[in-house]
Order: structure tokens, then C-alpha cells, then sequence
């Protein structure tokens, strides 16, 4: 899982990558841009993951000391995070459609400081990272619907509880991609106090 | 894997740690600091973060020397494409190419 999470971090590093530079182009456009994000929303999905990430970590300990009802408990509650993270991801997309800020034929910038070809810029980036991001949380929950039926037929024991820490890995690792793209993409405008 | 049991202590600690560097975040989000201060202090929090994750969640404090060397494989090349890029891209002005 370690050689997988290895291209990972290359495969969202280049999308960071893209970030970086766009963002030291177009300073003003990014931060005007990132005003508009809900960060209390984001702050809340940064919170909601986090606390999945601990749910995950308990969910190993249980595996590793055999504690087969407080495995799958400790699963649930990480799906049941994981699930929340989505809710909340696609009632902040619903509303960038509404407020017509989706890149493409249908973007449109009025009435706000920033020029719109460079916000447009950051929404594309926005909406490709924190959608490849979903992606991941996608399959993670998959991956974890897999473990937890596993559990159910009592495939782990304090002595073989190997897919659980690794699909732990899997997990903290999208939760560790999610605590760069709050900051990076939430936090840019926070200070211009314009929503 | 490791066969360490990490303490459910611990996790709990590093869990009440890594809210209080998100809270942290966004407190700081809010002045407006010279230069880019914002994005070094936001970026500074934000690997620190990674790092508690990494050392007590993924449990790779007390994994092996083999593990070690996979991330940080990950992270130099993560570094070389940084590096690279960013040399080229901010030194675009430094020589004036004349356009036909």
C-alpha cells in the first residue's frame, strides 16, 4: 500500500503543482476567487475527516487486539464520517452551479472584485483537486464496505488483521491530501472578508 | 505491518492535537500578514499535521526502515517536481528572449 500511496502523492502533487503556479500568477484573481468558498463548511469537512481519520486508527487498534464488535463499530463510524464528508462536498457543488461558478460555457463572474479569467483559473483547480479528492473518498468507502464485511464473517483475529491497517493507510492518506487542500484552497481569501 | 499496539491514549492525543492546528489555521487566516507569510504559516500547520498522521495514524513511527525509505522516496520526488518547476517558472523574466 506504501508503493501505491507513493504514486499518489505524486499524482495529486502534480495537480499542487498546477496550483502553485497559477496561484503565483494570479495572486488577486486566487484569493478574490477563494472568498467565495463556504470555509465553514470546509472547516467542518476538515473536522468531519479528521475525526474519521481517529475512528480509522481505533478501528486498527480493535483489529489488533481482537475486539471484533468494536472493529466494526469503529468502521461504521468512519463510513458514516466518510459519507458526511460527500453530503456536505455535494451541497457545496450544487450551490458553485447554482451561483454559476462551474468552469466552462456557463461561468460567469459579475459584480465581484477579481478578474474572471483568473477566478475561473482557481475554480477549475478547485473543482478537479477537491473532485479527484472525492473520487478517492469514493473508493475509500468502497474499500471500507469490503473490510467491514470481512469483519462480519470474522476474517480478523489479533493475529491477522492485515487489510484493516492497510486500508487504514489508504484513508489517512486522502485525509492527509484534504488537510492541504482546506488551507490552500478555503483559507486564500479569508482575510479580504468578502463572501 | 508493525505489530505494535499504539495506545488508544495516544490516538486520542494526536486527534485533539490536529483540531486544535485546524482551528489554529483558520484563526490565522484571518489577518492579513506581509508577503506570503499567510501561505507559509497555513503550509508550516498543514505539514505538521501530515506529519502527526503519518508518525501515529499510519502508525509509521514504529514501522521499518523500509517503510521509511518508500515515503521519503515519495516525498524527494514530490520535491524534484516542486523544485524543478518552480526554478524554471519564477526565473521566466531573468533572461529577455527576443520574440520573431
Amino acid at each position: 500500500m506504501w508503493a501505491f500511496l507513493v504514486t499518489e502523492i505524486l499524482f495529486f502533487g502534480g495537480m499542487f503543482m498546477a496550483y502553485i503556479l497559477y496561484r503565483t500568477k494570479f495572486p488577486d484573481g486566487f484569493a478574490h476567487a477563494s472568498a467565495h468558498l463556504d470555509w465553514k463548511l470546509g472547516g467542518v469537512n476538515t473536522a468531519v475527516l479528521i475525526i474519521s481519520s481517529l475512528t480509522m486508527a481505533l478501528a486498527v487498534y480493535y483489529s489488533q487486539t481482537g475486539n471484533k464488535q468494536m472493529l466494526m463499530l469503529c468502521l461504521v463510524l468512519t463510513m458514516i464520517l466518510g459519507a458526511t464528508f460527500l453530503g456536505i462536498k455535494g451541497y457545496e457543488y450544487y450551490h458553485k452551479w447554482e451561483d454559476n461558478l462551474i468552469p466552462g460555457s456557463n461561468f460567469k463572474w459579475e459584480g465581484h472584485p477579481g478578474d474572471p479569467q483568473q477566478v475561473q483559473m482557481f475554480y477549475f483547480l478547485y473543482f478537479m483537486m477537491t473532485g479527484v479528492h472525492a473520487l478517492h473518498m469514493i473508493v475509500g468507502l468502497g474499500i471500507m464496505s469490503v473490510i467491514l464485511w470481512m469483519a462480519s464473517r470474522d476474517r480478523f483475529t489479533a493475529g491477522y488483521h492485515s487489510p484493516v491497517e492497510i486500508s487504514g493507510l489508504y484513508w489517512h492518506f486522502v485525509d492527509i491530501v484534504w488537510i492541504f487542500l482546506f488551507p490552500l484552497l478555503y483559507l486564500l481569501g479569508a482575510h479580504l472578508h468578502d463572501q | 505491518m508493525s505489530e505494535h499496539v499504539v495506545s488508544r491514549k495516544i490516538y486520542f492525543v494526536i486527534f485533539g492535537t490536529l483540531m486544535v492546528m485546524t482551528g489554529l489555521t483558520v484563526w490565522v487566516a484571518n489577518f492579513n500578514l506581509p508577503g506570503p507569510l499567510n501561505a507559509i504559516v497555513a503550509l508550516t500547520i498543514a505539514v505538521f499535521k501530515a506529519t502527526l498522521v503519518v508518525l501515529y495514524f499510519m502508525h509509521v513511527r514504529y514501522s521499518s526502515k523500509i517503510t521509511w525509505v518508500f515515503i521519503a522516496c515519495g516525498l524527494i520526488w514530490l520535491i524534484i517536481l516542486f523544485a524543478l518547476t518552480l526554478s524554471d517558472f519564477l526565473t521566466r523574466k531573468w533572461v529577455p528572449i527576443s520574440t520573431p
